[in-house]
């Protein structure tokens, strides 16, 4: 059936979106037109080798390593009960409240030469700084350790959803012919789950792409720190963009990759009338060890490091604690509570108008819609400020014309500039878990809801609402935290008298006085968890209910 | 969303409109809110200049500026390196500041030959070293670093900090370009680790034994001496500060400073800040709370800042080191300095 597609009221509708969206992103790719041949000759012979394999090696590291510890944890915690289980499911996700950035620092302030442990050590010993090996936190190994530790929730949490929600008859049938155990979770859990885990990874690998706060703190280049020294320190705009450009070209790649990968993996789900498979029971020694297993990188990425910061905290509590801090925690929570509704209801119509109106136009549109979150924030908002400061300058423009006064900067240096920025940047999170579950949803349920005469609206609210409830939740609190953690776009865009905690936390932590930087990070996490909590409690009710439909 | 935007739109207008009234002033500031702010509310006090500010990295600053063009918002930029005033001048984005009140007050190498900027306080970037493990009668010049006994003995900040930067600017107005690169190829291969870390990370990895020598500005290691923490003040007197090239050129320095921004909307409110901000009693402010130099040769520098003894600091044009920044990083690439 061939629709004539401008007629169709969702391309219009994507199109104005996706330009709005896709005019930051297009503004710095536009600046490879512009030649800069003695900058780019000047990063071949110096540093231009240091930024690529830096970016590869601590991008590809962490995909590796959330894939195998997200998809290790989402398997012990689908497919097995043990005691601690019901705690220990969504104590996994507490590091996804971790920025980054701040682990780094609470691990550089303990095991740092200068730090306690090392300093204590030589005391004891009576060593010197020569007299023993103890592995450098701020290296490229750290950073990969630190980002991989916060980033794992990412495979986790989908990993997790695909594999509850896996069909108990898959089981029965590979069972019959003799499949189990581990060749299971090779030859069919894991194929099963894939496109899931493979969007859990690829996000994860793209936030390690755009990374800045760890990198620059351990003082190793990469494609980001460049961006930022080529712009700052060599005063080039033109080739900073550049560069971004050449990044963004990398996770381009990554993208095809993964849907190529995907490609022939069309599976869906079979509905909500199947029965899931029941969890196995583990025998106490064995539960121990799952425990165990369970226990290393929460705790490693959440509970050492908060430990630390809130003992740092409590010694500087009074001195940071004021009025203007229950300002700074009302700004960040709302900022980000709008910014993550703004960008799942984006992703929501983006992702609906590929499903009903599949064409090349619209995919690639969309494609380049969510392109954004392989950018660092910097970049995309200096794409924004360019972009709002025209719209702002056309505007002040005709009101000069026609009312012979200018009404100043209605969009750059206010929070619309900033919810733009967030938009773009965040835009594929949202987009990667709606479109993942909208996957698990076969096309031939809305065939059939359909052809029982139900209006495409009506197939939304009955048959898609209930199913993708879960992934819209994730959606809506990855954005969430990743806002509330965000730094670079809001360092530059944020209006007058405006701050959040990420910016606080900065702030102090840039003067070095990590001590003081500890109250606002630990307020992070603190807001980050309430919604990491109420999404848990979202997901277990889906779960009842749909157990209960069975 | 479009209510949102319509609301976001209406609120924006209503509130400029209110502003345009009342007396204001808008600052943009590359120096931390914890380190201005404090001031500012005492301007307001004492002028009765409401002060509204964001703070932000310079470059990104600059950048929101130049974009904002001459709807901008903002009166003033202060910033803390004085490259960045400089970029700010030659991008046409600021205007001329009346200094005939502050000629007699502060050195003239602290303002624009063409006013369009002015120092607030000076920082210094001196050695620090262990005295137990250097014989200080072999560094006496920054040049000395550069030579083979101080393999493996040196720990610096990346070449991506901007003190670092301004520093090698420095020497090229001082020595030249060839001959800062080949100070800069033997300097880099005498370093004790990767850069990484900032300016108390060098200081504390001095007395942890991992180099024997760094370069950092001295504020941070006035600040860890008079911190709240044992710990710290202990580290921070276990090091000794060298100053530099004082029988030459002197020690290299650099300042925070301000300028008015071209389409300031309230210039006068501006110009009155300027002023505040070098009277006695900010100076002094300044002087005790950051420990930085006070730009005034009538105000005392802080207690701890005495203890690191006096020095005969540069006496060139600051405006070269912003020219400069740019091939100070080129070289410093070629160098290795990570």
């Amino acid at each position: 059936m061939k629709t004539r597609l401008w007629r169709e009221p969702w391309l219009w509708t994507v199109t104005a979106f996706s330009l709005l969206l896709a005019v930051p992103v297009l503004l710095i790719f536009s600046s490879i037109f512009i030649p800069q041949k003695a900058l780019w000759q000047h990063l071949i012979d110096t540093v231009l080798s240091d930024y690529v394999y830096h970016s590869l090696i601590i991008a590809f590291s962490v995909g590796a390593l959330t894939l195998l510890v997200g998809t290790s944890l989402a398997w012990l915690v689908a497919r097995y009960e043990f005691s601690g289980r019901g705690a220990l499911q969504w104590l996994i996700l507490l590091p996804m409240a971790m920025p980054a950035y701040i682990l780094a620092y609470t691990y550089t302030g303990m095991l740092d030469v200068a730090g306690p442990l090392q300093t204590q050590l030589r005391a004891f010993f009576n060593w010197t700084y020569h007299d023993y090996w103890f592995p450098d936190v701020r290296s490229v190994g750290g950073a990969i350790l630190m980002l991989s530790l916060v980033l794992y929730p990412y495979v986790y949490m989908l990993g997790r959803t695909a594999f509850s929600e896996q069909s108990a008859s898959f089981y029965e049938a590979s069972r019959s012919m003799g499949v189990s155990g581990f060749a299971y979770f090779c030859k069919v859990a894991f194929p099963l789950a894939r496109p899931a885990i493979l969007t859990g990874t690829a996000l994860a690998m793209m936030e390690a792409f755009a990374d800045y706060g760890t990198v620059q703190y351990f003082g190793i280049s990469t494609f980001t720190t460049g961006i930022f020294r080529t712009f700052n320190g060599l005063g080039n705009a033109i080739g900073a963009a550049q560069l971004a450009a050449v990044l963004t070209s990398f996770v381009l790649v990554l993208l095809l990759i993964e849907k190529h990968s995907r490609r022939r993996l069309r599976y869906f789900h079979q509905g909500q009338k199947q029965q899931s498979v029941k969890r196995i029971n583990l025998s106490p020694i064995k539960s121990f060890w799952a425990v165990v297993v369970c226990l290393i990188p929460v705790s490693l990425g959440f509970i050492v490091p908060c430990a630390q910061l809130i003992i740092w905290a409590a010694e500087r509590a009074t001195s940071q604690i004021d009025a203007q801090f229950v300002v700074l925690i009302w700004n960040s929570f709302y900022l980000a509570v709008s910014a993550a509704l703004i960008a799942v209801s984006l992703a929501l119509l983006f992702s609906y108008a590929k499903r009903l109106r599949s064409h090349w136009l619209l995919n690639s549109q969309v494609q380049l819609a969510s392109l954004g979150y392989a950018i660092p924030g910097t970049v995309i908002a200096i794409g924004a400020m360019l972009m709002l400061s025209a719209a702002d300058e056309a505007i002040n423009a005709l009101t000069e014309a026609w009312f012979d006064t200018s009404v100043g900067l209605i969009f750059s240096g206010t929070l619309v500039a900033l919810l733009l920025a967030y938009s773009v940047r965040f835009l594929a999170v949202a987009m990667h878990n709606v479109e993942a579950g909208l996957q698990r949803i076969k096309p031939s349920m809305d065939d059939a809801a359909r052809s029982m005469g139900l209006s495409s609206f009506s197939v939304l609210k009955k048959v898609h609402v209930p199913l993708l409830r879960a992934s819209v939740l994730s959606a809506l609190l990855l954005v969430f935290v990743d806002v509330l953690k965000e730094l670079p776009a809001t360092l530059i865009l944020r209006p007058f008298n405006f701050n959040t905690l990420a910016v606080r936390t900065f702030e102090l932590a840039s003067e070095e006085r990590l001590q003081d930087a500890a109250v606002p990070a630990i307020t992070i996490v603190m807001v980050g968890l309430l919604p990491v909590i109420l999404l848990t409690r979202a997901l277990e009710s889906t779960k009842h209910k749909s157990s209960s439909h069975a | 969303m479009k209510r949102f935007l319509k609301l976001v739109g209406l609120v924006s207008c209503i509130s400029m409109s209110a502003l345009a009234e009342a007396q204001e002033l808008n600052v943009y500031s590359a120096r931390k809110e914890a380190l201005i702010k404090p001031l500012l509310d005492k301007f307001s006090a004492s002028s009765g200049i409401s002060v509204n500010l964001v703070t932000g990295k310079a470059d990104a600053l600059i950048t929101r500026l130049k974009s904002e063009g001459k709807y901008s918002p903002a009166d003033i930029l202060i910033t803390t390196d004085v490259g960045r005033l400089h970029r700010a001048k030659e991008q046409g984005l600021t205007q001329a500041i009346q200094t005939d009140e502050f000629k007699d007050l502060i050195s003239p190498n602290y303002i624009d030959p063409d006013n369009n900027w002015i120092g607030f306080t000076l920082r210094a970037r001196p050695m620090m070293v262990a005295p137990e493990r250097v014989d200080i009668a072999q560094l006496t010049r920054i040049e000395d670093l550069a030579d083979e006994q101080w393999r493996g003995r040196i720990c610096v900040r990346s070449s991506s900090n901007i003190y670092n930067q301004s520093l090698v600017a420095a020497m090229i107005a001082q020595l030249g370009e060839e001959q800062t690169q080949s100070w800069l190829n033997a300097f880099v291969k005498n370093f004790a680790r990767t850069p990484k870390g900032g300016d108390r990370d060098q200081i504390k990895a001095v007395v942890a034994g991992q180099c024997d020598v760094a370069i950092a500005n001295t504020y941070y290691l006035a600040g860890m001496a008079s911190d709240g923490d044992e710990a710290t003040r202990d580290t921070a007197s276990k090091v000794k500060v060298i100053w530099p090239n004082q029988q030459d050129r002197g020690a290299h320095v650099n300042i925070s400073g301000a300028a008015i921004t071209k389409y300031a909307p309230n210039p006068a409110s501006a110009q009155k800040l300027v002023s505040f901000m070098l009277q006695e009693e900010s100076q002094e402010w300044y002087a005790k709370t950051n420990h930085e130099y006070p730009l005034r040769s009538d105000v005392e520098q802080s207690v701890v800042l005495t203890t690191f003894g006096d020095f005969r600091a540069e006496d060139i044009d600051l405006s070269q080191v912003g020219e400069l920044n740019r091939q100070a990083v080129v070289l410093m690439d070629k160098a290795g300095w990570k």
